[in-house]
């Protein structure tokens, strides 16, 4: 038997990670979900010319929102690393970018409702992540390159035509071609 | 409802991404309210960013990086979960929903009777809504009945969000919640539908001098 002082690792998914950050405020919880994605915040900070500092900062404010939003995550409208994607994306074109973010609000009265259950909302979220990250080596490079320049790099399309001295043209039709394989592997067929 | 004109994919893309500059993107989340086919593809879009989130090399935290989270979230108190406000066959008929999605509203408020119109010619008005991006201009339109929507066919690309009423062009109608995107090359010479006319959400690329050479302040004045 391993000494009782020993420490194990916390192995429960990022999900349950949340939830239960969300349902009893748990901050040995948070602390791990912290351990496991912030250093790759702070990357994604990184990547679009934060120094280390500010994406630190960056990173701290993003996770002090995941606190706050915490009981608005539904699991089964997306995975735990998906949310928190979203999260740090929103606040790096607030902060980095300088831009404001319009959002869907999804209580809007206008809000037209889904009339079916999407081929999204059958599948496990976990799952999705996982086909989608499959799907997303599968690629070929060229087209991988691209979703990573628009998504990681934060590029406009015209920017990444610029960078790989390729048509804007060509840019967009991989990006296309790339999401179309990447809905396949979701089983959305529309 | 059934929407039938959609933005291109590129833009549902950049917009999960978060790399499409901010005008556009009030297209995108406005016409989201309407379109539960887009809301599908920009959450399919953003577990794309989920997972390159998650597979990139990490980048250690200062050392203290953990305990000065756990400090700044001490009686920082959760947000309870938002519940759906009433919908427009739930209101009661007298109280008036604005036409308004709430993307819009956070820029122009909810009532489009009260924005400061600017009168264009052929009795089209406009609004031009401040962005603080300098690559697309977004504006709101206001069109009479019978007449032309402004600007169709110049150099760049255009998105068209209609918000009340609708309008026709060669080939098709479009009706509240539709976005016809217009790309380059196209010409098409776009009437306001006959009755109330039309509201909508007009988007396009900025004239390259205006992205660089002029003060925002002027912008207004000369009518772009
Ligand atoms: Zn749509």
């Amino acid at each position: 038997m391993a000494p009782a002082q020993e420490v194990s690792p916390d192995t429960r998914s990022d999900n349950d990670l949340l939830l239960s950050i969300a349902v009893t405020q748990c901050r040995e919880a948070f602390s791990t979900l912290f351990q496991r994605l912030g250093p790759r915040v702070k990357a994604y900070m990184m990547k679009v010319g934060a120094s280390p500092d500010v994406a630190e900062e960056i990173t701290q404010e993003t996770f002090v929102s995941v606190w706050r939003k915490a009981r608005q995550f539904d699991q089964r409208k997306s995975s735990a690393v998906t949310w928190i994607f979203t999260i740090a994306r929103n606040r790096r074109i607030d902060r980095l970018r300088k831009e404001r973010r319009p959002a869907l609000d999804p209580y809007d009265p206008l809000l037209v409702p889904n009339k079916i259950p999407t081929p999204l909302e059958e599948l496990e979220q976990s799952s999705i992540v996982k086909n989608v990250t499959a799907s997303i080596e599968k690629l070929p490079v060229d087209q991988r390159d691209v979703v990573h320049l628009s998504f990681i790099e934060g590029l406009s399309h015209q920017e990444i035509s610029d960078r790989l001295k390729t048509p804007l043209g060509t840019i967009k039709s991989r990006l296309r071609l790339s999401f179309e394989k990447l809905r396949l592997s979701l089983g959305d067929s529309q | 409802m059934t929407i039938l004109h959609h933005p291109g994919d590129d833009l549902v893309l950049g917009y999960a991404a978060g790399s499409l500059a901010e005008s556009w993107s009030i297209a995108i989340a406005a016409h989201l309210t309407y379109c539960p086919i887009c809301r599908l593809k920009v959450e399919a879009a953003e577990n794309v960013g989920g997972s390159l989130l998650g597979g990139l090399d990490a980048e250690a935290m200062a050392p203290s990086a953990l305990d000065l989270l756990l400090t700044q979230i001490k009686g920082v108190e959760q947000n309870e979960p938002e519940k759906p406000r009433a919908s427009i066959k739930e209101s009661s008929p007298s109280k008036q929903l604005s036409i308004l999605p709430s993307a819009l509203q956070s820029y122009i408020g909810n009532d489009v009777d009260a924005l400061p119109w600017q009168r264009l010619k052929n009795d089209v008005f406009q609004y031009l809504i401040e962005t603080n991006d300098y690559e697309a201009k977004a504006r709101i339109l206001r069109i009479k009945a019978g007449r032309p929507v402004p600007s169709h066919g110049h150099r760049g690309r255009e998105l068209t969000l209609v918000l009340s009423g609708s309008f026709e062009d060669e080939l098709s109608k479009f009706s509240t919640g539709d976005l016809q995107d217009v790309a380059e090359e196209t010409v098409h010479k776009p009437v306001a539908a006959s009755g109330d006319g039309c509201i909508c959400l007009a988007v396009k690329d900025a004239p390259l001098q205006f992205k660089e050479l002029i003060p925002r302040i002027l912008q207004p004045v000369l009518n772009i």
